[in-house]
């Protein structure tokens, strides 16, 4: 079983055809509708509807508050490597670009693990570039070992593995995998990583689904936002999260919304996606899945984060550094520039004032019986 | 009406009928005033959001003394993991009461009977005040009770979507079946509905969602507790019969009873 067909399916339909022949009287009847189908959710995604902004902002609102509450969980990437054996064109730990490369001991991970901690966050996102051979699965557990008694949750954003080695970090503490599989169209994603073990798109496509049947409890999905036609990749990446819902019910899946950021490199966006795409983008979502988390990073301006929070958003990262050891010590070169550098207290209070309650913790680790 | 309407449930007398959540506040502290407000003295609460190590931003810290805490399992997938959270919650103060919420369908978080009867056998045995979380079946309701436990708690329709008693048939079946108390958990988002499933002889109603996301949190608090009040009230009173047909002033079979009608 394999999310693939469907992908290859997807990308030989007239999609673009579709979104232009929907009209704003299409969306209306949509809107109408209590369930949205696919074909309900690719036209919440047209041009059109981007005229119904504010019908599809307010029952995604209303859809958002019913299912999560007024209640938005932070977190904090934890960068610990950025070696890395891969090309990608657009991203700052690219092989090719000459920045400083670092892996952190692992007492450096328990000092970036207690500066975290002393915020008050306790989920965490755990980072490295694509090499195994140098922050392989060993190195993983070494720190998720030392980073579990600080933090309740911890997530893996690092390359994808085989199913049994994702059993081996869960066995260490690790409860979620994020894995972006940044473009859908094969033929871009080629171009777009020359070199390297991300080169195979099938391998990492099918990522979620390993790590979901080795028991993940969150799998976090996403597309880059600008590398192609938001609307097209928003669309497929929807019908993944929902292929992943469907065949993995006991799975909370999630999605990213990241649009392209300045990095090391001279990598231009082929696409610019605005501000009221993004809002699009992410209504239609939350009323395609209503139950869906989703996640938006500090790649946003601070006064963007704070407007959207209403319109679909479960799930911000605060406090962030996207440099290895930036949390502790004086920041090196991040892998993208970050727009929002408020501190996690600066963001709390931003919640509270809008009447949003900062959740610290969702998870309660089972390994500690009584 | 009955005086002395207390509501025994594993040896706690209450005389409030309305369970009440803290999931989905804007602001915990809001949780000592809705209480008040609605009169609830149970509240359930996720352990899986509980920290407490951080005392000073702890929904614990929230929650009035007077309350009956009623930790769930919310984020067990499986009958093993509630059990686990269970413990915790013991091991943590939390008491003996634990409702079993095992839910593998993030979809649309529907229960799964099977592995919930399986945890409240463990659980009942282990001295806990089990009620567990269920869709409205007579069959999963009668294990339930086999295995001990103390109440079943059915869903008027999915959690968190306020759509009402869409399960009302089946409620009933249970509340004309069971001898276990039968409070109704989630779906309910008007105190219209609360006050409904109360006059069906619901033992009590567990409201969270309605409450928490209400503009008025406080005000909304008051009227659910004020509608499950009703609710026994009218259940209690004994509602007259209910006819299919109008009864005319001037019936067809009158002249039956006159001088010489009727043969």
């Amino acid at each position: 079983m394999s999310f693939l067909p469907e992908a290859l399916r997807l990308l030989r339909e007239p999609l673009e055809e579709r979104l232009r022949a929907t009209t704003e009287a299409d969306v209306s009847r949509v809107l109408g509708r209590e369930r949205i189908s696919e074909n309900d959710f690719l036209a919440l995604l047209s041009p059109a509807a981007g005229a119904c902004l504010e019908a599809l902002a307010s029952r995604a609102k209303d859809l958002t508050e019913r299912h999560f509450g007024r209640t938005i969980s932070l977190f904090t990437p934890l960068y610990v490597s950025n070696h890395c054996a891969n090309r990608c064109r657009y991203c700052g730990f690219a092989a090719t670009n000459t920045i400083p490369r670092s892996k952190l001991t692992i007492a450096e991970v328990r000092a970036e693990g207690e500066a975290i901690a002393a915020t008050g966050l306790r989920q965490i996102l755990l980072l490295t570039g694509e090499a195994p051979h140098t922050a392989g699965v060993p190195y993983l557990e070494d720190c998720v070992r030392v980073l579990r008694p600080l933090f309740p949750s911890i997530a893996i954003e690092v390359f994808p593995m085989e199913t049994k080695d994702y059993a081996r970090l869960i066995q260490a503490g690790v409860d979620s995998l994020t894995v972006f599989q940044e473009t859908y169209d094969p033929t871009l994603y080629a171009d777009l990583h020359p070199a390297g073990p991300k080169r195979n798109y099938a391998f990492r496509l099918d990522t979620p689904q390993r790590g979901a049947e080795a028991g993940m409890r969150v799998v976090n999905i996403g597309a880059l936002l600008g590398l192609t036609d938001w609307r097209r990749e928003l669309f497929v990446t929807g019908l993944h999260a929902a292929w992943l819902q469907k065949n993995y019910p006991g799975v909370d899946v999630a999605m990213s919304l990241p649009r392209m950021r300045p990095h090391a490199g001279d990598f231009e966006p082929a696409c610019v996606v605005s501000d009221r795409d993004l809002v699009q983008a992410m209504t239609a979502l939350r009323l395609f899945l209503p139950r869906l988390s989703i996640t938006i990073s500090t790649r946003e301006t601070s006064g963007f984060r704070d407007n959207i929070l209403p319109l679909g958003v479960t799930r911000m990262s605060a406090g962030v550094s996207t440099a290895v050891g930036g949390h502790a010590k004086p920041a090196e070169t991040g892998q993208f520039e970050i727009s929002d550098g408020r501190s996690v207290a600066e963001v709390c209070r931003m919640l509270r004032a809008k009447g949003y309650q900062p959740v610290f913790k969702d998870w309660e680790p089972l390994e500690v019986s009584a | 009406m009955k005086q002395n309407d207390t509501f025994h449930i594993g040896g706690k007398a209450l005389t409030s009928r309305l369970f009440t959540g803290t999931g989905k506040y804007g602001d915990d502290t809001l949780i000592p005033a809705v209480c008040a407000a609605s009169g609830a003295q149970v509240i359930t609460v996720a352990l899986r959001r509980v920290d407490l190590d951080k005392k000073a931003d702890n929904v614990m810290r929230h929650i009035p003394e007077h309350m009956v805490l009623l930790p769930n399992t919310s984020g067990a997938r499986t009958a093993d993991e509630a059990v686990r959270i269970a413990r915790l919650a013991r091991a943590m103060g939390c008491g003996d009461w634990i409702k079993i919420e095992i839910i593998a369908d993030n979809r649309y978080l529907l229960p799964d009977g099977y592995e919930t009867a399986k945890a409240t056998e463990i659980l009942a045995t282990e001295g806990f005040v089990v009620l567990p979380y269920m869709n409205p079946d007579l069959y999963v309701a009668r294990s339930l009770a086999s295995a001990g436990a103390a109440a079943v708690m059915p869903l008027g329709a999915p959690i968190g979507t306020n759509r009402g008693l869409r399960t009302e048939e089946m409620i009933r079946i249970l509340i004309e079946e069971m001898d276990l108390p039968v409070i109704v958990d989630a779906g309910i988002g008007a105190p219209s509905q609360a006050c409904q499933a109360m006059e069906m002889g619901a033992a009590a109603c567990l409201v969270n969602t309605a409450i928490a996301t209400a503009s008025d949190p406080l005000g909304m608090g008051r009227a659910f507790g004020q509608a499950v009040a009703a609710g026994r009230a009218a259940f209690l009173a004994g509602p007259g019969a209910v006819a299919t047909l109008a009864r005319p002033s001037s019936p067809l079979t009158g002249f039956l009873d006159e001088p010489g009608g009727a043969a």
